[in-house]
């Protein structure tokens, strides 16, 4: 916490229902954020045990600088993957990391499973367990409504984070849904609630945070929200948001379409960002303390009866990785197809990356004969939303076996039943929106948490045009932004905003608050996270090395031509050489 | 002339709270949002829109009226001033104010009372907020 020199933690033991608190000072070389949550995982994690085994921690941890400055907006999870069995990382925003913020906790580690449901109330002045045996069951939406009104006397100040019923039928990409429009989205935080029998987290924060040194700190603040106000941040994230960019990857061929048959999607431009703002968009919104906005909500009507006119309105959010995940990777080529696909995985509470391309494969495993109509029970199409609306919530409650399977992953299903060609996953976890070339498909694989913002590969690929870097120079590009991504994230700052805090930004927002600290320091501490990431992927028997792609994403090319396979290897091993020297930090 | 806080353009507001940091850092030095005299709340959860609850500056304040001290003093362009040292915490201007504009600072003792600084106008990202010119003179009803 700032001004104080320990980290402060909350432990949550779910069975005994007792809680207690940890002032952590050799914390503090971890900063904040992933990398205090990377270190209380390693102590708390049993690597022994199956990911969803009861003693297993799901950690929450805010960052060194969180909310005091603009866009330092989020909260990471960090657990063991159900869907991976490794390293799970997730980040969500909304108001949550405010909350804890001012709760006074740094971190919430939350360990061993309720007899009952339950629902967490966490405040500066207790912690509550709540029971929750009547909204279990409840969709994401209904549980939050009904948790705001049980607490209403605590105003805005408040976050609420809950499951739905993936989570609670423990499929492996199910999510956690932040503040109805946020989530921690990939990995699979949904089913470790929902096997601890926790449906939701409502965090309350109140108390009072004076500012030791006023004129320094706002000197600081000004410039930083200066900086982002000024830049272009504003217009790219807050006019169209992300999905702007679903034009021109479409136009360079990364866009991944039809699970991947193709990387350009033949209706982009009726799906585009400026469709769907100029017939869908209804509002925009913020995390708290970020001044951009990014958060776009669409509006969409939908007939619920035949006769007399029977009529509701609807409002999701929608982005980028939404529209392509449950758009053109299954060949919707309308938003108001893709809003009503939005919100059916919403309300069950899964993650939309992980949801569209398992439905993308199960699509082609069913054309191609691999399953059959008795597995999927309805007929998927490319392009044929109301049986798509089934599916979701097939996996969801996991109607049969094959949706069983399917909810364990594309992975794990291509493998139980065919098809692992293009099972379109990337060391596990279901595949995100760029087929822009190596940096963006290595890089993903080699991410900590297979994510394509471990990196940003995708950048990397844009930036070193053309695809002629060396696997050499590639791995050292996707290497370097890995490892300063960890000190990002011990901020924690949105990601869209890395270029407003540049190393001297982040030291002078430190020496404001009075954490003196050193740009080699920070380098340090990047290392650090690092190496302790690497230690939780080894101890849960990851191996770069057994890492092995579906071989689609050396058939349909890429941003960058087709990519050849032995090349993407190559790049993956030097990767995996150079982690040598983290084994000594 | 004295100028007065308006929340004229709400329907661009993004629920950032920038405002309520920026008060609450300005004027009570404190990263709580708690300690914001603007409050900024969505009605009806999330899903819902943003509201904002401020004061009214009013030329006949409620709030003055109420105060037993004569701590809340009418201020030029409407609304009032904080004599804090008058003030013993009653809270009787908290219940004063019809619209909810006056909270309460548990840790001082003390409410929170806006001086219409416009601080919280200058750093609105998205220009929901406004300081406008008013007539000088102090009391009336306009």
């Amino acid at each position: 916490m700032i001004y104080q020199k320990a980290i402060r933690v909350l432990f949550i033991d779910m069975q005994a229902q007792k809680i207690r608190i940890e002032e952590r000072s050799d914390l503090k070389i971890y900063l904040g954020g992933v990398g205090v949550a990377s270190k209380l995982l390693e102590e708390n994690m049993h690597p022994e045990l199956p990911p969803l085994d009861p003693a297993q921690p799901i950690v929450f941890a805010i960052g060194a600088l969180s909310t005091i400055y603009p866009v330092l907006t989020k909260t990471v999870a960090m657990f063991i993957s159900p869907l991976t069995g490794e390293l799970g990382e997730s980040y969500a925003g909304g108001r949550m990391a405010m909350t804890m913020f001012l709760a006074g906790y740094d971190a919430v580690v939350i360990y061993g499973k309720s007899k009952k449901p339950v629902y967490l109330t966490i405040s500066a002045n207790d912690v509550i367990f709540n029971d929750a045996r009547a909204v279990w069951k409840k969709g994401s939406d209904n549980v939050g409504r009904i948790i705001r009104d049980e607490e209403r006397k605590y105003g805005g100040k408040r976050s609420i984070i809950r499951i739905g019923p993936a989570g609670e039928n423990l499929v492996s990409y199910a999510c956690v849904t932040v503040d109805r429009y946020r989530h921690f989205g990939r990995l699979g935080l949904g089913a470790v609630f929902g096997s601890k029998l926790l449906k939701a987290v409502s965090v309350v924060g109140d108390r009072s945070a004076p500012i030791e040194n006023f004129k320094e700190y706002f000197k600081v603040y000004r410039m930083i929200y200066d900086k982002c106000t000024d830049t272009d941040l504003m217009s790219k994230y807050h006019d169209a948001g992300t999905p702007i960019n679903i034009e021109p990857l479409n136009e360079l061929g990364g866009l991944p379409t039809l699970n991947l048959r193709q990387g350009s999607f033949e209706h982009a431009d009726k799906v585009s960002g400026d469709a769907f703002s100029q017939n869908y968009l209804t509002r925009k919104m913020a995390c708290t303390g970020c001044p951009v906005g990014c958060i776009h909500i669409g509006q969409f009507r939908r007939k619920f009866a035949e006769h007399g006119y029977e009529y509701e309105t609807i409002s999701v959010g929608y982005d980028y990785e939404l529209i392509f995940a449950l758009g053109t990777f299954l060949g919707l080529a309308s938003p108001n197809d893709i809003l009503e696909l939005i919100e059916e995985v919403e309300l069950v509470g899964m993650d939309s990356m992980s949801a569209g391309v398992a439905l993308g494969w199960a699509t082609e495993a069913l054309e191609k004969g691999i399953v059959t109509l008795d597995d999927t029970l309805v007929p998927l199409k490319f392009g044929h939303l109301s049986e798509y609306r089934e599916a979701v919530r097939h996996i969801a409650n996991r109607k049969n076996e094959f949706y069983t399977n399917l909810g364990k992953g594309v992975k794990h299903a291509a493998e139980t039943y065919g098809g692992t060609e293009f099972a379109m996953h990337i060391a596990g976890n279901e595949m995100p929106g760029y087929h822009t070339g190596y940096g963006a498909l290595v890089g993903t694989a080699a991410g900590a948490r297979h994510s394509h913002l471990c990196n940003g590969g995708y950048s990397i690929d844009q930036s070193m045009k053309g695809g002629s870097a060396s696997p050499e120079d590639m791995a050292d590009a996707l290497l370097k932004e890995e490892v300063e991504r960890c000190m990002l994230n011990s901020l924690i700052m949105c990601l869209f905003a890395r270029k407003v805090y540049d190393r001297p930004t982040i030291l002078s927002a430190f020496a404001a608050v009075g954490e003196e600290m050193t740009d080699s320091e920070l380098t340090d501490v990047s290392r650090r996270i690092y190496a302790t990431k690497l230690r939780i992927k080894k101890a849960l028997g990851f191996d770069l090395k057994n890492v092995r792609f579906p071989k689609r994403f050396f058939e349909t090319p890429s941003m960058l031509g087709v990519l050849d396979e032995n090349t993407a290897y190559e790049i993956l091993l030097k990767y995996r050489e150079k982690l040598a020297e983290f084994e000594t930090i | 002339m004295a100028k007065v806080l308006r929340a004229g353009n709400m329907s661009k507001c993004i629920g950032c709270y920038t405002c309520m940091f920026i008060c609450a850092g300005v004027n009570m030095h404190n990263h709580s949002i708690q300690k914001s005299c603007i409050k900024i709340r969505t009605y009806g959860g999330v899903s819902g829109k943003f509201v904002e609850t401020v004061c009214q500056s009013c030329r006949d304040p409620a709030c003055a009226e109420s105060c037993p001290t004569g701590a809340l003093v009418l201020r030029k362009g409407g609304g009032v001033t904080l004599e804090a040292y008058k003030c013993i915490g009653c809270r009787r201007c908290v219940t004063a104010c019809r619209i909810k504009a006056v909270d309460f600072d548990e840790e001082l003792n003390k409410p929170i009372i806006c001086h219409h600084c416009g601080m919280c106008a200058r750093y609105c990202p998205h220009g929901c907020l406004s300081l406008q010119e008013t007539q000088d003179y102090i009391g009336g009803v306009l």
